[in-house]
């Protein structure tokens, strides 16, 4: 099935995507398109598939052998599929956020300059502004710009999700995949987070996968509901959650299963 | 409810309390037994000259441990530049880059052998390929030996340590777009930098009380030297062959040698416990 959203521009334009993981078959045949500047939301229930969607977009199952893809994903126009692709370039225009907290053992500072360092050579200002404008855009600014040099540990866990979400938009990728951002917060990072990726949008293609099917409604502009490892239905949010095509789409966000 | 259960259980419970309590203290009475014996004829020995003075000459009145100290300082030092390079790196490979290879899978193997290689093994083994081919004993035949034993133990626990870092740490490294090598140097090295010192001060508290590898290679020197060409006076062998001399300032001097070395290895294994808990 392949939903077409004719009149905006694409980000990613995944075509035939099959997913193995060993010999079991993770995905079948995805056909999708993630357009530019807008946040698509992935819905589903445990085990859909819907983080081996998002895991294929920035080649993180690479790291794992025995897991591959096959079928084309198209970033732009280019088959990051293709066995030729520098897996860190382009990782350095797709980041990913996780579901857990992750910050890198050093100062607040070095968490976000440390992948910034990766490509790009500023000098001391042009870095201390870098780190302020991401720590800005993770609306954590005002709460660690007295604290820099203090270890992304020693933040709460909210704050630590904050900071790794300024870490992977420092880096100015394209596209941000959020793997369940919010699923180890409480309510008031949660809504923050929320916050931030409406935020986010302005600058960057977000895909973000969800089991909460409130935050799916709340900060996408596209949903896509994946049972069993296909993609069942794929349309604007709203529709998907007022007036679903499918029946299963229907019965999973009403909580009938899953 | 049947309450004779819960008193059956409640007695097993008090019964195995007692029996390992007993065990505690019968392993508590002898470690502290010999710290006891130690400390007493060790601090008896203790003075200026035992700290500035060479090795006395047989039948010689008075003498200290300065050059056996000094000897021991320098083996055990280089010993530990040497090690832990070659010992973080390996654990490295084995941990984040051989995995299930059959490189790693003999390296480990060969490494869990070496744990557990009998120490005077290894000084004959650098005693026939260093010590015999140029004919004389050295520090540095002695230094190698101690590698031997400590590069094992250092492998083990940085490799051990580098599995305990969660793998969602490295793959938020990856995401960033970090090529494999900073991922393991700068993140996961870092993440797991408390445990893997305390690997390393626990291979030199291992090595620094060793005796048997360096009675084939750094052999003693009556004299102080600094020289790692020539043979070297270290704690170890000197308690060694001072503990079973006639002389009665030879025995002082060896028990005072012993209270050192004892300290030392404490104290080392009380900064590596240290290091460890202010991680978790």
């Amino acid at each position: 099935m392949t939903t077409d959203i004719s009149n905006l521009k694409n980000a990613i334009e995944v075509r035939n995507l099959d997913f193995f993981y060993g010999k079991f078959k993770g995905l079948k045949g995805i056909n999708l398109n993630i357009a530019e500047n807008k946040v698509t939301a992935f819905i589903g229930p445990s085990g859909c598939g819907k983080s081996t969607l998002l895991r294929t977009f920035n080649r993180m199952y690479d790291l794992y052998p025995g897991q591959r893809a096959e079928g084309e994903i198209n970033l732009y126009g280019e088959n990051i599929l293709d066995k030729g692709r520098d897996l860190n370039l382009l990782r350095s225009k797709v980041g990913m956020i996780f579901q857990k907290p992750t910050p890198f053992p050093m100062s607040i500072y070095d968490n976000i300059a440390f992948g910034v360092k990766l490509y790009e050579s500023l000098n001391k200002s042009d870095m201390d502004e870098r780190v302020e404008w991401a720590l800005n855009k993770a609306a954590l600014w005002g709460e660690v710009k007295d604290k820099l040099n203090q270890s992304g540990l020693s933040l709460s866990g909210g704050q630590q999700q904050r900071l790794c979400i300024a870490r992977g938009v420092a880096v100015k990728p394209s596209v941000l995949l959020l793997d369940e951002p919010t699923s180890a917060l409480d309510p008031i990072s949660t809504g923050k987070v929320e916050e931030l990726v409406h935020e986010l949008k302005n600058d960057y293609t977000v895909a973000i996968v969800t089991h909460n099917m409130q935050q799916a409604a709340r900060v996408s502009d596209f949903t896509a509901f994946m049972y069993l490892g296909e993609l069942i239905e794929f349309n604007e949010t709203k529709q998907i959650f007022l007036k679903p095509d499918r029946k299963e789409t229907e019965d999973y966000i009403t909580g009938r299963f899953g | 409810m049947d309450v004779s259960i819960y008193k059956a259980r409640k007695r097993a419970n008090s019964i195995g309390l007692i029996l390992s309590m007993v065990a505690m203290i019968l392993g508590m009475v002898v470690l502290l037994w010999i710290l006891f014996i130690l400390l007493t004829k060790g601090f008896a020995a203790l003075n200026v000259d035992f700290f500035t003075q060479s090795t006395p000459a047989p039948g010689s009145e008075g003498g200290g441990l300065a050059n056996a100290i000094t000897g021991s300082l320098l083996i055990v030092t280089t010993c530990t530049l040497i090690s832990t390079p070659i010992g973080i790196l390996a654990g490295i490979f084995l941990s984040e880059y051989g995995d299930r290879s059959k490189v790693a899978s003999v390296t480990r193997f060969v490494t869990d052998i070496m744990l557990s290689a009998p120490s005077i093994v290894i000084g004959l083994f650098v005693y026939a390929i260093i010590v015999a081919q140029v004919k004389h004993f050295s520090g540095w035949a002695g230094t190698v030996a101690l590698c031997l034993l400590a590069v094992p133990v250092i492998v083990k626990t940085t490799e051990n340590m580098l599995r305990l870092v969660p793998n969602t740490l490295r793959e938020a490294t990856y995401a960033l777009g970090t090529p494999k090598w900073k991922v393991s140097l700068s993140v996961v090295l870092r993440a797991a930098k408390s445990g893997v010192m305390t690997g390393i001060l626990l291979a030199v508290a291992r090595v620094s009380g060793e005796t048997a590898p360096l009675l084939f290679t750094a052999l003693n020197n009556q004299f102080y030297s600094t020289n790692m060409n020539k043979p070297m006076s270290n704690l170890p062998v000197v308690i060694y062959q001072f503990a079973f001399s006639p002389y009665e300032n030879w025995i002082n001097l060896a028990w005072g040698g012993a209270l050192l070395i004892t300290l030392t290895v404490l104290g080392l294994n009380i900064v590596a416990r240290v290091f460890f808990r202010e991680k978790s």
